[in-house]
């Protein structure tokens, strides 16, 4: 195993309008990769994403937030839960959502 | 020649609205930060070209927005609003005990002199301070600690901090106002505050005269004159020429004394203007016409301006931050509605005529005059 993965994330529109990126990035993150090392990464990149995602102080998912990969709901699962094969492997992406939700 | 930059923050983005001093030709530009929810935003006194913006959604929560350019370019800085400490309670809407939660900036209020110093009033209550244009944010915790704060409930919009007063004769004195507390003074840069809410009369709380718990929907001052205050309060417009300490009834002759906004002319400290509101009820203007009411006494006597505003049919609103006066020699004053009009008066009031019509609902308005 190597020392680290690259991970796909799909990210919702108004992300990518604030980090100023396309509909997917890829970032780095040690192996194994879990959701909670992803956003981490994710973070690092793109600074502006923090607070967005999850809260700044409590790190937990922002209510209107779900992650999805391999047509799985993530959203409910441990932060440190790893990634599925497909999504370590590259073939599928994490994908951050926003809830269908507003006015 | 003078040009005038008004800024509109709106439920759908923000809008940057341009012209040169005669205000009868506009340029509109945006929406900047489409799709998110601006609160607010403002420009610095002591560089126009700084503005600060407040934009949120619901799904991703709070960011600032800072342009060097004057609102062409953004970039994104800090949105870390950290409460000091472990936070205290505050009272729900039932009267229980209910933690504190950072929800939203309500209003940005640049220094009067340094264009890297601004302060962030949000909701739940309190006030943030950065000192390097946005980047970090820190509590001034003493407001939130204050003796009277676990009895703070919120208003209909939450438990928020809407407005920054900062006095230009003396940089430690602040004046701020939480719905539904009431409004604050601290003497010292934040160290310490005080309520001052002495006058003020709320039939709505247990104790109409309580020291806090009034719904002060919004306060205005005049830099010339910085001890007297005017106030829109839930009910009542109100006045104070003690800088707070006591308050009296100014509403007079206004048909409802209920609204949101006030402000006061830029050259004649005695001329305030209010949009009153059917009731707390019903949140649009009485009658359905859209009437802005100016005084030039100071309060009590009040005429009514309605040439080129609807005198029918108008079910707008016109929301606590959503006017806005500039310094030209013939004092512009400007007003933003639920309907997402922003309207324009070069003659201090005797005119009117809309600059936009269409914008999604306007929450607040500011205006630059850049000479």
């Amino acid at each position: 195993m190597s020392a680290t993965v690259t991970i796909r994330v799909m990210l919702p529109a108004h992300l990518r309008n604030l980090a100023r990126v396309g509909a997917e990035v890829s970032v780095e993150t040690p192996a194994p990769a879990t959701i909670a090392s992803t956003l981490d990464a994710l973070e690092a990149r793109y600074p502006v994403l923090a607070g967005t995602i999850r809260d700044h102080d409590t790190r937990k998912r922002r209510a209107f937030i779900r992650y999805f990969a391999c047509e799985e709901d993530l959203s409910h699962e441990p932060p440190e839960t790893a990634l599925p094969e497909p999504v370590v492997a590259g073939r599928e992406p994490l994908i951050i959502l926003g809830a269908i939700a507003g006015g | 020649m003078s040009q005038v930059r008004v800024l509109v923050g709106t439920h759908k983005g923000a809008f940057i609205l341009t012209s040169d001093g005669k205000r009868q030709q506009w340029e509109v530009s945006g929406p900047h930060f489409a799709g998110w929810e601006v609160y607010h935003l403002k420009g610095s006194p002591a560089d126009p070209n700084r503005i600060y913006c407040a934009p949120s959604t619901g799904w991703h929560g709070q960011v600032i927005q800072r342009s060097d350019d004057g609102g062409q370019t953004w970039n994104p800085v800090g949105n870390k609003f950290s409460y000091e400490g472990t936070p205290a309670t505050h009272l729900w809407y039932d009267g229980t005990p209910h933690p504190y939660e950072f929800k939203r900036v309500w209003h940005v209020e640049p220094s009067l002199t340094d264009p890297d110093t601004v302060y962030a009033g949000v909701e739940d209550a309190a006030i943030f301070q950065s000192s390097d244009g946005g980047q970090n944010w820190t509590e001034l915790p003493a407001l939130r600690e204050h003796d009277t704060a676990k009895g703070w409930q919120p208003g209909a919009g939450g438990l928020c901090l809407h407005t920054i007063i900062l006095d230009p004769s003396d940089p430690n004195r602040i004046f701020i106002a939480i719905s539904a507390a009431g409004a604050f003074r601290t003497d010292d840069g934040g160290k310490s505050w005080k309520p001052i809410n002495r006058g003020l009369h709320s039939q709505y709380i247990p104790d109409p005269t309580a020291e806090v718990g009034h719904c002060v929907h919004h306060v205005a001052m005049h830099p010339n004159r910085p001890g007297v205050l005017f106030m829109q309060k839930h009910w009542d417009v109100m006045r104070s020429d003690d800088a707070g300490d006591n308050w009296r009834e100014v509403s007079g002759n206004l048909p409802t004394d209920f609204g949101f906004v006030i402000d006061v002319h830029a050259h004649e400290p005695e001329t305030i203007y209010v949009v009153p509101i059917k009731s707390d009820s019903e949140h649009f203007p009485l009658d359905g016409q859209l009437r802005v009411y100016r005084s030039r006494t100071g309060g009590n006597d009040w005429e009514p301006l309605t040439k080129g505003l609807p005198q029918s049919n108008c079910f707008v609103n016109v929301l606590r931050d959503a006017m806005a006066v500039d310094t030209m020699d013939k004092c512009g004053i400007y007003f933003g509605t639920t309907g997402g009009q922003v309207y324009a008066s070069a003659d201090a009031g005797d005119s009117w005529a809309p600059i936009v019509q269409s914008l999604p609902a306007v929450l607040s308005v500011e205006v630059q005059t850049i000479s």
